[in-house]
């Protein structure tokens, strides 16, 4: 917390003498050693913690894994299986790197729901959020253009797909596309700024992070009760050894996860389509981002109509680029003045069911979105007898039914001029779709931040703890009172 | 150490609901269209914690490649040395650089290859391959590869068990999977005054499809001209399906045949060489040559677990001893 009081002491001449000049060891101990942090954090507040050592596994993978990448359309898939398989743990490095982004988005996800449940977003931490967004949205485009390295298809595709969406602004959208890909079309100078932006950004990242902790240590953690800290001595408890060692607790089951995947499991997370060279001429049959882009995927994929000038492709972009934008104005949307979910409700029932609704998004968006979502449900195929009529027009007769619907389809066709050209196919009978559902779960999903502002007027809120220090003694009282059971 | 166990709970619980969020995901994934692939009926030898790859079959497997898969597919990323590398199919203790093996130097001097440096007098020579050297390609590049397969491109099999869905699975479903001969007919019919010839599957009778059946009278799928029918293969058969195009069959057509016949290879270890054995030794030859570092994966992952599993009771005890005194 800003404005706590050092309690550093320079203990040798030469600590005395540094202090003076940089005070870079008092600098260190006020900011992880004797920070006081609130004593009532839970686990969903490791994942800070867990984000940091994300960001420092991949940054020194990367670096060691850029050592031996080759960036060029002939060489760099040879390039990543030459890692895999002639440079000494090799595989290793790249096994990590690579389920090392899914890592650090599920623990991102986690970090920003912690966010929107306890409320840390409110004043006054309004920047801190910000700052977060901002790593998110890096983080985002690092992953996006780390994937295009190992130029496998599902790289150059999916590249492929998230450039075009830059031609679907109106004027300067085909200009912009051409100069972020460097020609007409991906090529060798694509991969090669990837490549350097993909090792620039992480390092962009790490410069947010650290404004991101300063901003974090101006107001202090906000905590599960949204209480703010009132008594530094009562409420709270230095960060070390108090949270370094239960932070660390964490990271050490983190990584226990982390290792499965590695080491059991390295391609589990990944798409079979990427172990294919890149082929500009065959596109997969299925094109599909990375899990952690999915749910925004699903929105761009669910806006199928236009809207006055505006073309279905613009707006999908647009509901796309707002599904993050929203995240930066959640401070001004939310209008309750009462931080924690634990004391709202139903603002909590509205949660959990975003929570749902975003985990939805990721299904819809790795599914075809033709395909019915319950297949049991969908009724059966009718069959449709093409054909020519005596007057030349197009005809066609529909057949619904079991095997006896097949049975008269042939027959028909059996009374049918070779002329009329007759073809016999399956129409698949009106099911609920996945675009149906993406479309639905979008709204839904931009729906919780406007009802986040309609709740926060009126909702009636639960008591407030009157401290943090009242809220942990709260909490143990019902255990010691417990009632005698009858003899 | 209920309470480690407990408080262990409570932190993978968080991990638990997200890992549930990706699986939930993941569920969309499967290939469209074709059967799912399935494992040998004694399964896979290098599957599971502490599994490796059989090297006998290995062994095996590599004679099936070079005599059967390697007359059509390169395997561009594989060195003849790879063959000796540790958790290789010839690995030998004795020569921990697989270029000093003479086993591995044998099996590639077996290989005819150009020269990819050109000698003294700048040409290329057609010379034995060394344990350094790449797999020879049976195709000088693609436009021959094509041009030789009636326009398909045999894919290369370096990592072709990571690129497709079920992996060595379905390398084994995809050779075992062809309808039998008993099944194909050939229908002569007469059309515009020339004789038309097509090979068409009698689906009653491909039991191998299992719970598929057509169950509408007879039912017959047209194989186009070089072109298979295998329920494994992604694709579509509806517009070759001469019946309800609602009961279509699964799979599709690929311009590779039936390799595959009984003794077609002749195993120097005395093994019967049925359909059966080939298939699941070159699959799991692919599989190594895909992932030939799985065995030391599992290990240094072994060590990996046991390290971050005492650390983890370490700190649970470090955290139980400093938070002792604070209510929280």
């Amino acid at each position: 917390m800003s404005g706590h009081e050092s309690s550093y002491t320079p203990n040798s001449a030469f600590e005395r003498w540094l202090d003076k000049r940089l005070p870079i060891i008092r600098f260190a101990n006020d900011t992880v050693v004797s920070f006081p942090t609130p004593r009532n954090l839970n686990y969903w507040y490791v994942f800070g913690g867990i984000l940091a050592v994300c960001l420092m596994i991949q940054i020194i993978t990367g670096v060691i894994l850029a050592m031996h990448y080759e960036a060029s359309v002939d060489g760099a898939f040879a390039s990543v299986e030459r890692i895999m398989r002639d440079v000494p743990f090799g595989w290793l490095l790249r096994y990590i790197h690579a389920n090392g982004a899914s890592m650090f988005f599920i623990a991102v996800y986690i970090h920003m729901f912690r966010g929107l449940y306890y409320g840390s977003y409110k004043a006054p931490r309004e920047v801190l959020w910000i700052l977060g967004c901002i790593i998110y949205l890096l983080m985002m485009a690092t992953a996006f253009l780390g994937y295009m390295l190992p130029w496998g298809q599902m790289s150059y595709h999916g590249a492929n797909v998230i450039t075009g969406l830059f031609g679907a602004i109106p004027l300067v959208g085909e200009s912009l596309q051409t100069w972020i890909l460097g020609g007409p079309s991906i090529g060798n100078q694509t991969l090669q700024r990837f490549f350097s932006l993909h090792y620039l950004l992480p390092f962009m990242i790490a410069a947010v992070v650290i404004l991101h902790i300063w901003a974090l240590h101006v107001p202090g953690n906000n905590n599960p009760t949204g209480v703010e800290v009132q008594d530094i001595e009562k409420d709270t408890v230095p960060f070390h050894p108090y949270y370094t060692v239960k932070d660390g607790f964490a990271i050490a089951i983190f990584l226990i996860m982390f290792a499965v995947f590695v080491f059991y499991a390295p391609t589990v997370l990944g798409h079979a389509d990427n172990y294919i060279e890149a082929n500009p001429l065959v596109t997969p049959s299925h094109i599909v981002p990375e899990w952690y882009m999915l749910p925004f995927y699903a929105i761009l994929r669910a806006i199928t109509f236009d809207l006055g000038p505006i073309d279905a492709k613009l707006l999908g972009v647009i509901f796309m680029f707002a599904a993050i934008a929203i995240l930066f104005v959640v401070p001004w949307l939310d209008t309750s003045k009462v931080k924690s979910m634990r004391y709202r409700p139903v603002a909590r029932q509205f949660f959990l069911g975003f929570v749902f609704v975003c985990l939805l998004l990721g299904w819809c968006g790795a599914a075809n979105p033709d395909d019915p979502v319950i297949p049991a449900l969908q009724g059966e195929a009718s069959l449709v007898v093409s054909y020519t009529d005596a007057g030349g027009a197009a005809a066609s007769s529909t057949y619904r039914g079991g095997d006896e619907a097949y049975a008269a389809a042939e027959a028909f066709i059996a009374t049918l001029p070779v002329a009329a050209k007759a073809s016999l196919e399956a129409v698949p009978a009106p099911a609920f779709q996945f675009r149906h559902l993406s479309l639905i779960l979008t709204f839904l999903y931009f729906g919780y931040f406007v009802l986040l502002f309609f709740i926060g007027l009126s909702e009636k809120t639960k008591p407030l703890p009157e401290s943090i220090h009242k809220s942990v003694l709260k909490a143990r009282r019902p255990k010691s009172g417990t009632a005698v059971p009858a003899e | 150490m209920s309470q480690v166990m407990r408080e262990t709970m409570k932190t993978f619980r968080i991990f638990a609901i997200s890992l549930a969020g990706l699986a939930f995901a993941g569920l969309a994934y499967a290939a469209g269209g074709a059967k799912h692939a399935h494992a040998p009926e004694d399964g896979w030898p290098f599957e599971g914690v502490t599994g490796s790859y059989d090297k006998a079959s290995l062994q095996r497997g590599y004679q099936v490649y070079k005599q059967v898969c390697s007359s059509c597919h390169s395997m561009k990323l594989l060195s003849y040395r790879n063959l000796g590398e540790d958790g290789g199919p010839f690995y030998d203790p004795a020569f921990p650089n697989p270029n000093d093996n003479p086993f591995v130097k044998a099996l590639a001097a077996e290989n005819e290859i150009i020269s990819p440096t050109p000698n003294d007098a700048g040409e290329f020579d057609l010379r034995p391959a060394t344990a350094a050297d790449r797999f020879r390609s049976p195709f000088p590049n693609d436009a021959a590869a094509r041009a030789a397969n009636g326009g398909a491109l045999p894919p290369d099999l370096s990592v072709i068990t990571k690129a497709r869905v079920g992996g060595a699975s379905y390398i084994y479903s995809l050779l075992t999977g062809y309808p039998d001969f008993a099944m194909y007919e050939d229908r002569i019919t007469q059309e515009n005054g020339e004789t038309v010839y097509t090979t068409v599957i009698d689906m009653a009778k491909f039991e191998k499809l299992g719970e598929y059946m057509p169950h509408h009278g007879p039912a017959y799928l047209i194989q186009p001209a070089g072109q298979y029918y295998n329920p494994f293969m992604a694709g579509d058969t509806k517009s070759n399906y001469l019946g309800d195009p609602r009961h279509a069959p699964p799979g599709g057509f690929l311009a590779m045949g039936p390799q595959l016949t009984d003794g077609r290879v002749e195993y120097t270890d005395g093994t019967e060489a049925t359909i059966d054995q080939m298939a699941i030794d070159v699959s799991q030859f692919l599989a190594w040559a895909g992932d030939p570092k799985l065995q030391a994966r599992k290990e240094v992952g072994l060590a990996t677990m046991i390290y971050l599993g005492i650390l983890t009771i370490l700190l649970w005890f470090s955290y139980k001893q400093v938070w002792r005194k604070v209510e929280h």
